[in-house]
């Protein structure tokens, strides 16, 4: 073997930049789930009867799942059973009192934020993104408020929400990932904590990038975040979620649900820069990113794409999905997940398609590294109603080294004829005489290998928003850096 | 100082010595030119000397400005001014032909303690070489060698030693894969580059190249021995009694004037 392609074998990556950890007064309950335990949390952040009981009906169902051991096992990837017990449902940054102004939030949280390039203070943020952040288990700050309340859009945290605009909350909330969805969602229903909530008015195109920031921060604690957009007749948004947390030898649990619903004429786009702590070279500790996203195209003409760069987590389960129920409605799903180390990732999409002439297009890119793992799992389904529908999919593999693996599993449900399905999929090494001849060149190996995969995740990258497609380039860098040391 | 030194070089690839004892000495300003059948090691010179690693050296020498070659990676070889044009450039998807070239320069750049050049310093730099090779702009808009004809690929590996200016060019089959109006093109290109520091080495299977870059020196390599050394002449001969007459020499390997 050359040492180029030894260069590439050696997938030692750097250490992760975001792993630290801050120190503040936690409000944290004890460990375990439990219906009290569910009923502390509602009361915690006043909840209406409502939602306690929306939660404690999700938990009920999940009690009966985890008794019947019905977690899902039907995923490629490996981990030892999850003690559900073992985990905090609930921590939060203390705070005295309620916050009129980011002024009073706590110097260290800021700083937190800052730390990880995202500033807080509006005059600092880029000029059109508007910022929530999620810290462990709340949303400490949301910025750019009062502008976009002046074109009628509403962005706030998800338990502002609840107390504000219960009508929303209670119309949509569960109508497209309802809590018997699957084991984690149920989970997720029962004990959310926060997460963000948008609602973007008839034909109101949202002024600026809107995005939440989620950190984990306390140990032994899961995150269990829930986000809701909305989007009515004819509006536009565009939302960008990222998220990072402290290294920790134990794997922590993270299990989000994403509900999306597009209105007649509405679009909205949702990116995703995952970056949670994926666990050391070996293998030891690491986020378990087990989450349910779910868009529905509910209106005609309606469109919804997810766009997600997934580089972190020790392992990531996760589908974000299109339900194309409006006639003419298109749904996008455009990925790139990377697995290094000993990562591994499930990841694809499903778009089922029930109106007419509806439109879906699947574009993944898996790049493995080191012991990582990567699987494509994506699912089509064209309903009888479905008629003129059509799908492009096109799932490509990019191996670095040979320990290394790429899998996919395209399923196809057709049950109208008049479907029209392209598949495309591809599988290539990164070629020893594609380094060899950027390296004649004059480009050092790591450049090299990082340029080729950008080349690879260049249909990916362009759709997402510009600032954070440079930042998942440089993400990507960073992550297979020593890939090739 | 010679600008190469190639001293009793022996390369094997797998179980088989490719190259049996190579010595070749070039200078700067001097254009050298390689000729020999198909299978008889050329392209394994050029990839040693541009430090491809699947080629292993098991004797012998090359100092390049007096520098072990052989110690540095490809990257430092091409850093230090050491460029092959590829027999076979390959294809890399995603990557924007400008994007790629600008990189290259300024990583050498940087290695010579230059400022990097951005993408308003380059581009005036960069059109005048599209120029020079009448190449068209919107070629340079695909990704790397994407969907390029054999000729388009022969052309953008001149069209970056233009740009790169390396001390040491070596061609591999430049011309193989030319019409004959793509070859004067190619020539004119690497003739604008001919300097009194720069030295190339013309890896070619056929004389018809040496008509218009004119070399000052003609090696022939036969299995993997350089069987004979003389001037642009020599060239001329080759064409006339082909490679069969050269290997009745094969005892005496004659070295190029230091
Ligand atoms: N990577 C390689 N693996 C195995 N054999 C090789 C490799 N490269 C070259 N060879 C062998 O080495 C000999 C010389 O090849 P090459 O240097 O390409 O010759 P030329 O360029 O003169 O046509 C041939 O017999 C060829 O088959
Ligand atoms: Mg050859």
């Amino acid at each position: 073997m050359s040492t180029d392609m030894n260069v590439v074998h050696e997938l030692a990556s750097r250490d992760y930049e975001w792993g630290f950890v801050t120190d503040i007064e936690e409000d944290r309950i004890p460990k375990g789930l439990s219906e009290d335990v569910i009923r502390l949390i509602s009361a915690k952040k006043k909840e209406p009867e409502f939602m306690l009981e929306w939660r404690l009906n999700a938990y009920r169902y999940w009690a009966s799942q985890e008794k019947a051991d019905a977690e899902p096992k039907w995923a490629n990837v490996q981990f030892p059973p999850i003690n559900y017990q073992g985990i905090t449902y609930y921590s939060a940054p203390k705070q005295k009192k309620q916050l009129t102004s980011l002024d009073e939030l706590d110097p260290e949280i800021l700083r937190t934020y800052e730390k990880l390039g995202i500033p807080l203070a509006e005059q600092k943020l880029l000029a059109n993104v508007a910022v929530d952040a999620v810290f462990d288990s709340v949303s400490v700050a949301t910025t750019f408020k009062a502008k976009l309340a002046e074109a009628g859009v509403i962005f706030c945290s998800f338990s502002e929400a609840v107390l504000k605009h219960p009508e929303l909350v209670k119309k949509y909330l569960g109508s497209v990932v309802p809590h018997t969805d699957n084991f984690y969602a149920a989970l997720n229903a029962a004990v959310f904590s926060d997460g963000s909530f948008v609602y973007v008015p008839k034909g109101v195109r949202c002024p600026m990038e809107l995005s939440t920031y989620f950190r984990i921060n306390a140990a032994e604690t899961g995150q269990f975040e829930r986000t809701l957009i909305v989007a009515e007749e004819g509006a536009y948004v565009s939302y960008l979620e990222g998220c990072t947390a402290p290294m920790r030898d134990e794997n922590q649990l993270h299990a989000a649900v994403v509900e999306l619903v597009a209105l007649d004429n509405a679009q909205i786009r949702y990116s995703t820069v995952q970056n949670w702590y994926p666990g050391d070279k070996n293998g030891k500790g690491g986020i378990y990113n087990f989450v349910t996203k779910r868009g529905k195209c509910l209106g005609r003409n309606s469109k919804i794409s997810w766009t997600q760069v997934e580089t972190g987590s020790a392992i990531t389960w996760k589908y974000p999905s299109c339900i194309l129920q409006g006639d003419n409605s298109v749904g996008e799903f455009y990925s790139v997940a990377l697995t290094n180390n000993y990562q591994q990732a499930d990841t694809g999409t499903k778009m089922i398609h029930l109106g007419k002439n509806t439109k879906s297009t699947i574009v993944s890119k898996g790049i493995s590294a080191g012991h990582g793992q990567n699987t494509y799992r994506g699912m089509v389904k064209i309903m009888k109603g479905a008629t003129g529908a059509r799908n492009y999919t096109q799932c490509d593999s990019l191996l670095i080294g040979d320990k290394c693996g790429a899998h996919t599993f395209p399923y196809i449900e057709v049950k109208n004829a008049s479907a029209r399905m392209e598949h495309e999929a591809a599988t290539s090494k990164i070629g020893e005489d594609q380094l060899f001849y950027l390296q004649q060149r004059g480009l050092k190996t790591e450049d090299a290998v990082s340029m080729i995969v950008n080349g690879f995740c260049k249909q990916v990258f362009k759709e997402l928003p510009m600032e954070f497609a440079v930042e998942a380039q440089k993400l990507l860098a960073v992550s297979l850096e020593g890939s090739v040391g | 100082m010679s600008l190469l030194e190639i001293r009793n070089l022996h390369v094997t690839v797998g179980e088989n010595e490719i190259l049996k004892g190579i010595d070749l000495t070039v200078n700067a300003g001097e254009v050298h030119s390689i000729m020999g059948p198909n299978g008889s090691g050329k392209s394994t010179l050029a990839q040693v000397l541009a430090r491809r690693d699947a080629y292993h050296v098991t004797e012998g020498s090359i100092l390049f400005e007096g520098k072990d070659l052989l110690e540095m990676k490809p990257e430092e070889a091409a850093c230090e001014g050491l460029f092959l044009a590829f027999q076979y450039p390959v294809e890399i998807p995603g990557i924007g032909n400008t994007y790629f070239l600008r990189s290259a320069l300024n990583a050498q750049r940087k290695h010579r303690g230059l400022d990097e050049m951005d993408a308003m310093d380059f581009l005036p730099l960069f059109r005048e070489k599209l120029k020079l090779l009448e190449m068209d702009d919107k070629l340079m808009n695909r990704s790397l060698n994407e969907g390029f004809s054999g000729g388009e690929k022969k052309r953008n590996e001149i069209l970056q030693m233009a740009v790169l200016e390396p001390k040491l060019a070596i061609l591999d089959e430049t011309d193989s894969g030319l019409d004959i109006d793509a070859l004067r093109i190619v020539a004119a290109g690497v003739n604008s580059l001919r300097s009194p520091e720069r030295a190339m080495v013309v890896v070619t299977h056929y004389q018809r190249l040496l008509n218009y870059i004119v070399p000052d020196f003609v090696h022939v390599l036969v299995d993997g021995r350089i069987v004979r050394s003389g001037g642009k002449d020599l060239a001329l001969e080759l064409e006339e009694k082909g490679y069969g007459w050269t290997e009745h020499d094969t005892r005496q390997p004659v070295g190029a004037r230091a």
